[in-house]
């Protein structure tokens, strides 16, 4: 058969490969362009929706539009921020701790008062059972943050019980909560850095 | 004719079962297997994949040179595995949030590899549609088998979490086994995962001798068919 004899040709082997090749990538582009508006507008959405879970109350801007770059010591900082009739009420932004296997990302939510009003973690590989009850589904913790600023608890008593602070950690588990409260006080003292610039206040009030 | 799609059936799901009897991608079975709800997202979207790998590589086998045949594979594996995930993550976000971890690993499941080498490309359209789809279902039982043993001694529970991936239909499905379970978390850990399976494995023997002792007859013709 001709097709047979044709198959053993380097040049048809090496025309084959290069066209499915070619038809592959081809699919590949003409999927990229389907389905890209699609997933863009899926991740804000659930963006957006881990952004408003640690943003209590109602805000008249649109939150995904409204961000500042700002630099910090762990790289830049995209902060959100949530306004009323103009005002920055509050700003949202993400921090990264280190617990016990890798990075443990979390979102957090500040008034302009410089108050906690939540965190959520949003990415984490700590051991099930032990070190995943920093997830709201698993346990209470997380929302012990709620309403706490540098102030109180003072500043000294950031920490888990076991370094001498006021946060519990878990029977089994002091590293992950221990990096949680090290990411969120970082990140409150980022707030209190960077005030001015977050609450859209540099040059003066508008 | 019946009877040949009957052997596929039988060898897909059973004789000749990916995990239990070829013992291949045992990496994606091990890594996503903590509950039987994660097992069946898993090998349902493995099914899909085998199920389309297999068609088309069976219908252009007669094109492909057995020189560069593993390449043209493999490229074909990868776009296929990508095209269900970028439809996914589109059309489906939710169940993406779910599987999605997983699905990248479908490209280095090598049972979809070897279904391609050791039957899409010698056998019929028809013919290896159905070994995919047979050999995806041995698979996603395979799955859902060892990732409801180790939720039911892990966390007590069955099918955790199930309206996730199949919709509120399905909710129903969710069962606590033990209730006030505390957790025996080495289940849900690799190395338990490693013990069950070695137990399903020895259960899966068990039966199989067990079955052949009964019908020492029948069994002694199938052998030799095989």
């Amino acid at each position: 058969m001709k097709l047979d004899e044709l198959r053993s040709k380097l040049g048809y082997q090496a025309s084959l490969l290069g066209s499915v090749a070619l038809l592959t990538s081809a699919a590949l582009a003409f999927a990229s362009l389907a389905t890209g508006p699609d997933i863009k507008a899926a991740e804000e959405a659930d963006l957006k929706q881990s952004l408003t879970q640690v943003l209590p109350g109602s805000y008249d801007n649109e939150l995904l539009k409204d961000t500042v770059t700002l630099p910090s010591a762990e790289g830049e900082v995209l902060a959100y921020r949530a306004r009323r009739a103009g005002h920055v009420e509050a700003v949202v932004y993400r921090v990264t701790g280190y617990g016990y296997s890798g990075a443990i990302v979390c979102v957090m939510g500040v008034s302009r008062e410089g108050k906690l009003l939540g965190v959520r973690v949003i990415k984490h590989a700590e051991t099930p059972g032990l070190g995943d009850k920093i997830e709201p589904a698993k346990a209470d913790w997380i929302h012990s943050f709620a309403g706490k600023w540098l102030g109180e608890p003072p500043i000294d008593k950031w920490a888990v019980k076991k370094d001498g602070g006021v946060f519990d950690q878990f029977a089994g588990a002091t590293i992950t909560p221990r990096a949680v409260v090290k990411a969120v006080k970082g990140g409150l003292q980022f707030f209190e850095a960077n005030k001015a610039v977050l609450l859209d206040e540099a040059g003066g009030e508008k | 004719m019946n009877e040949k799609y009957g052997r596929i059936t039988r060898e897909g799901l059973w004789d000749n079962n990916v995990v239990f009897a070829q013992m291949l991608a045992l990496c994606p079975l091990l890594a996503v297997t903590s509950t039987a709800t994660n097992g069946l997202g898993m090998g349902l979207a493995s099914t899909a994949v085998l199920l389309l790998s297999n068609i088309i590589v069976s219908s252009v086998r007669h094109l492909i040179s057995p020189e560069v045949r593993i390449p043209v594979y493999i490229v074909l594996i990868a776009t296929l595995v990508t095209l269900v995930d970028m439809s996914l993550n589109a059309w489906a976000h939710e169940l993406y949030k779910v599987l999605g971890l997983f699905i990248a690993l479908i490209v280095v499941n090598c049972a979809i590899l070897g279904r391609a080498e050791s039957f899409a490309s010698k056998n019929s359209v028809p013919d290896a549609a159905l070994d995919g789809l047979m050999m995806g279902l041995g698979f996603t039982l395979a799955l859902v088998a060892l990732g409801g043993v180790r939720e039911i001694l892990g966390s007590g529970t069955l099918f955790a979490n199930a309206h996730l991936l199949l919709g509120p239909a399905f909710a129903f499905l969710e069962t606590t086994i033990v209730p006030d379970y505390k957790g025996f978390l080495l289940m849900i850990l690799p190395p338990g995962g490693f013990m069950a399976l070695g137990f399903l494995l020895a259960a899966k023997r068990v039966f199989d001798r067990r079955r052949a002792e009964r019908a020492e007859a029948v069994a002694a013709v199938a052998v030799q068919e095989a």
